[in-house]
């Protein structure tokens, strides 16, 4: 039965605070790790709950203080708050992950049908010789507790293909990252997030290029980049020339850079434009979608 | 007056349709995107994502002296 005794929860979390300097040589105050781990434990609640209050506080969780001064104590709240849904578990949602979860996005909703096999090993991080067959969502989820036990990770094994059983699990995410490898499920994808009036970020890869923008529900978004999706191919260029390992994990990168900004409201956020990549010239172009 | 001539930028598989002198490319008055996408062979429906000067266009927009046209095909991986 979880408590939500505040003001007790506070005080137990002001007991473990210890004095401490932050880079710059300021002084504040820190909370580890394990004491938010056993206050999680002692209080049932997820541990990014514990960080929150912990911040409101004015202690840093330790595990994030080289977040600070990049980010505010108001902007790692807002992303210990956030709901953030990950739909492809691959190449690109592998490092989409990794960067949320150590970022400490609070919840993540991980969706994938998929399980690794050989083909996944150069690029996907999720992937490796003795996980193959495992479920991608499983191996995803898997990994957010290792880097992050405080994140709160639901995972779901399968394709988004039905769009009401998928609107369920996403109505309440304040985001869609589109990690997607094929472009009939990115139009499927899409057409929820913009029901659901969620803004969702998307990108995608061929060879050594990629193109990552930000799509919100009033855009004009996929149809901007593959023309009508009745026409648009199910596969791009991929098909042909596969995918390196060091664009995928750059795109993923870069999605998860802007999912910190939009959660935040830092910085410009690549709405209507459009990030495009060559990694084999270095070609690196912002382009207006008009 | 020199005449006029374009820099072509093209990515994934359109890049095997890359002309060696895609820096300095010349290009007839008057000419369109398409004019440029049929000389160098690239199969109109691959040239999904067009852009001159970093603004996106499409396969009807003109193109003048000096201008930086990119084309993408559709690219979904992960």
């Amino acid at each position: 039965m979880p408590v939500d005794n505040g003001s007790e929860i506070r005080s137990a979390i002001e007991k473990r605070a210890v004095d401490a300097v932050f880079q710059d040589g300021t002084p504040c105050r820190k909370i580890s790790v394990a004491d938010v781990t056993d206050l999680a434990g002692q209080y049932s609640l997820p541990g990014y709950r514990i960080e929150i209050q912990a911040l409101e506080a004015g202690i840093i969780p330790w595990r994030y203080v080289r977040n600070f001064r990049a980010l505010s104590f108001a902007d790692q709240i807002a992303l210990l708050r956030a709901k953030v849904c990950v739909v492809g578990l691959g190449g690109l949602g592998g490092s989409v992950i990794e960067n949320l979860a150590r970022a400490g996005i609070g919840s993540l909703i991980l969706i994938d049908g998929d399980l690794f096999d050989e083909t996944n090993l150069n690029r996907q991080f999720l992937s490796q010789e003795d996980r193959l067959s495992m479920p991608k969502a499983d191996a995803a989820a898997e990994r957010v507790n290792r880097i992050n036990r405080s994140v709160a990770v639901s995972a779901h094994q399968h394709f988004v293909r039905s769009p009401g059983e998928d609107r369920k699990l996403m109505e309440d995410a304040d985001l869609i990252m589109d990690c997607l490898d094929n472009l009939e499920s990115r139009f499927v994808l899409e057409r929820i997030a913009k029901d659901l009036q969620i803004p969702m970020v998307t990108a995608a890869v061929a060879g050594a290029c990629g193109h990552m923008t930000v799509i919100c529900p009033e855009d004009e978004g996929l149809e901007r980049i593959y023309g009508p999706p009745e026409t648009a191919p199910s596969k791009g260029a991929e098909k042909a020339l596969g995918c390196l390992s060091p664009i995928v994990a750059m795109m993923g990168t870069l999605e998860a850079s802007e999912a910190m900004k939009i959660l935040t409201g830092r910085g410009t956020v690549l709405q209507n434009r459009m990030l495009a990549a060559d990694l084999m010239d270095n070609t690196l172009q912002i382009l207006d979608l008009g | 007056m020199a005449n006029p001539e374009i820099q072509i930028k093209l990515f994934a598989t359109l890049n095997k349709f890359a002309p060696e002198n895609g820096d300095h490319y010349p290009i007839p008055d008057d000419a369109t995107v398409a004019d440029v996408v049929t000389a160098l062979s690239i199969p109109q429906k691959e040239a999904k994502l067009i852009f001159i000067n970093n603004t996106r266009a499409d396969l009807d927009s003109p193109l003048k002296s000096g201008d930086r046209l990119g084309i993408f095909p559709p690219v979904g991986g992960g």
